[in-house]
């Protein structure tokens, strides 16, 4: 028999080994795009949040999500966007930390505060461990990455900021 | 005529974002190097998505139906609310840094007032963009001091685009009726309790630039109520282009 509870985790199961399209090595729950998941009646929920407003990854998302689901046998699913709270990559779990500097990203350095304008934030090299980095340019390849280059190794690599 | 000041007040927000947005995407294969192209493409796409979320709100409040795209592209310059600064043209990369670093330093302490905003919607979407604005801002801010304490041109450049869109930041700190009822409500912020912060910000980057910063003589207004410079138009015929072609069209 199916209860709430198993499909709640046979859901959760599926929608949290959805992959981020541009960080591949990285799933929504590692990331924590993946809030909540919820039965009501024989309906799941599955509630998301984007990284940024305009993260462009997030209607691919969705509908993978609800691949996921329906590879799993669920047939009676609605994924919903959540705005608030508003994410933050203190959610990253540390799992996805550890996967995101072996995938060569420098994981985001602290947890999220508000800065002062002109603050430096000194990321090692996920290559070569060294301190001694300077940022090239506050945006990369995606909204969440800053571009950083090693004066040790003289690598350029990705930094997922901090927000 | 007017839905209601909720309506007004989402929609000028989301003007904003959506036309300085569009004026950065502008730059795109036209950037001086390859890291400004990323990053001006990166900006655009956070205002846009922040204009979506508003636009998408404004709809709901007005109630006719009306969703983002139709917001966006079936709009003429008259509908629309943004401030005059947002839709001044591109220029040379000193004035859109200046352009950007004007508004930023004006978001991003709006957008941290608004995360505290009765409504509960506006409330999250400001926090999000606020997040976003803290970066913007840095990167804008820390482009005026590499231009203004930077080469002879590069500086005269910076110069010259701070004394040309100057006149277009008094209107950023007005407030009118549709908004005073909001502001007393707890919903929206009120502008004028952000502009110590941003004399602030900006005399502090100026001062790092060597750049003067220019006397407040008299200031444009219009764009809030509907009044654009002939630019607007302009960049709603590109915008707005395949809307108006092809009608209903959709990917």
């Amino acid at each position: 028999m199916v209860t709430a509870e198993n499909l709640r985790e046979r859901a959760w199961r599926a929608a949290a080994g959805v992959v981020d399209p541009e960080i591949p090595v990285l799933t929504i729950a590692d990331l924590g795009v993946l809030r909540d998941v919820r039965v009501a009646g024989d309906t799941v929920e599955v509630t998301i949040t984007p990284t940024y407003s305009g993260c462009p990854a997030m209607r691919l998302i969705e509908s993978e999500v609800g691949e996921a689901l329906r590879r799993a046998g669920i047939g009676s699913f609605h994924v919903i966007t959540m705005l608030s709270p508003a994410w933050t990559t203190d959610w990253l779990s540390a799992d996805g930390k550890r996967k995101l500097a072996e995938f060569g990203i420098a994981p985001p350095t602290s947890t999220a505060m508000r800065r002062a304008l002109f603050t430096k934030e000194r990321v090692p090299c996920p290559r070569c461990g060294s301190r001694e980095t300077e940022r090239i340019s506050e945006f990369g390849s995606t909204a969440c990455k800053a571009l950083y280059r090693c004066r040790s190794c003289a690598e350029p690599f990705d930094y997922f900021k901090c927000h | 005529m007017a839905v209601s000041p909720l309506y007004d007040y989402t929609l000028r927000l989301a003007d904003n974002a959506l036309i300085l947005g569009h004026r950065l995407s502008e730059w795109i294969g036209h950037a001086p190097v390859l890291e400004e192209e990323l990053a001006l493409g990166n900006i655009a796409l956070d205002l846009i998505g922040e204009a979506r979320a508003l636009y998408a709100y404004a709809g709901s409040v007005e109630g006719k139906g009306r969703d983002e795209d139709a917001l966006a592209y079936l709009r003429d310059a008259r509908e629309f609310r943004n401030v005059l600064l947002v839709e001044q043209p591109n220029g040379d990369f000193a004035a859109t840094i200046v352009r950007q670093a004007l508004y930023a330093a004006f978001v991003y302490p709006l957008w941290r007032a608004l995360a505290a905003s009765k409504d509960k919607t506006l409330a999250a979407i400001a926090a999000k963009a606020e997040k976003e604005a803290a970066y913007h801002l840095r990167h804008s801010a820390e482009w005026i001091i590499r231009l203004g304490d930077g080469t002879t041109e590069s500086h005269r450049r910076a110069q010259a685009a701070l004394d040309q869109l100057w006149p277009y930041t008094g209107e950023l700190f007005e407030v009118d009726p549709i908004e005073e009822s909001l502001i007393a409500n707890g919903v929206a912020v009120d502008p004028r309790t952000l502009q110590s912060e941003w004399n602030h910000t900006l005399d502090d980057c100026l001062a790092q630039a060597t750049l003067d910063r220019p006397s407040n003589r008299w200031m444009q207004t219009g764009g809030r109520r509907g009044r654009h410079s002939e630019h607007l138009g302009h960049l709603l015929a590109t915008m707005q282009f395949l809307q108006r072609a092809y009608p209903g069209a959709t990917w």
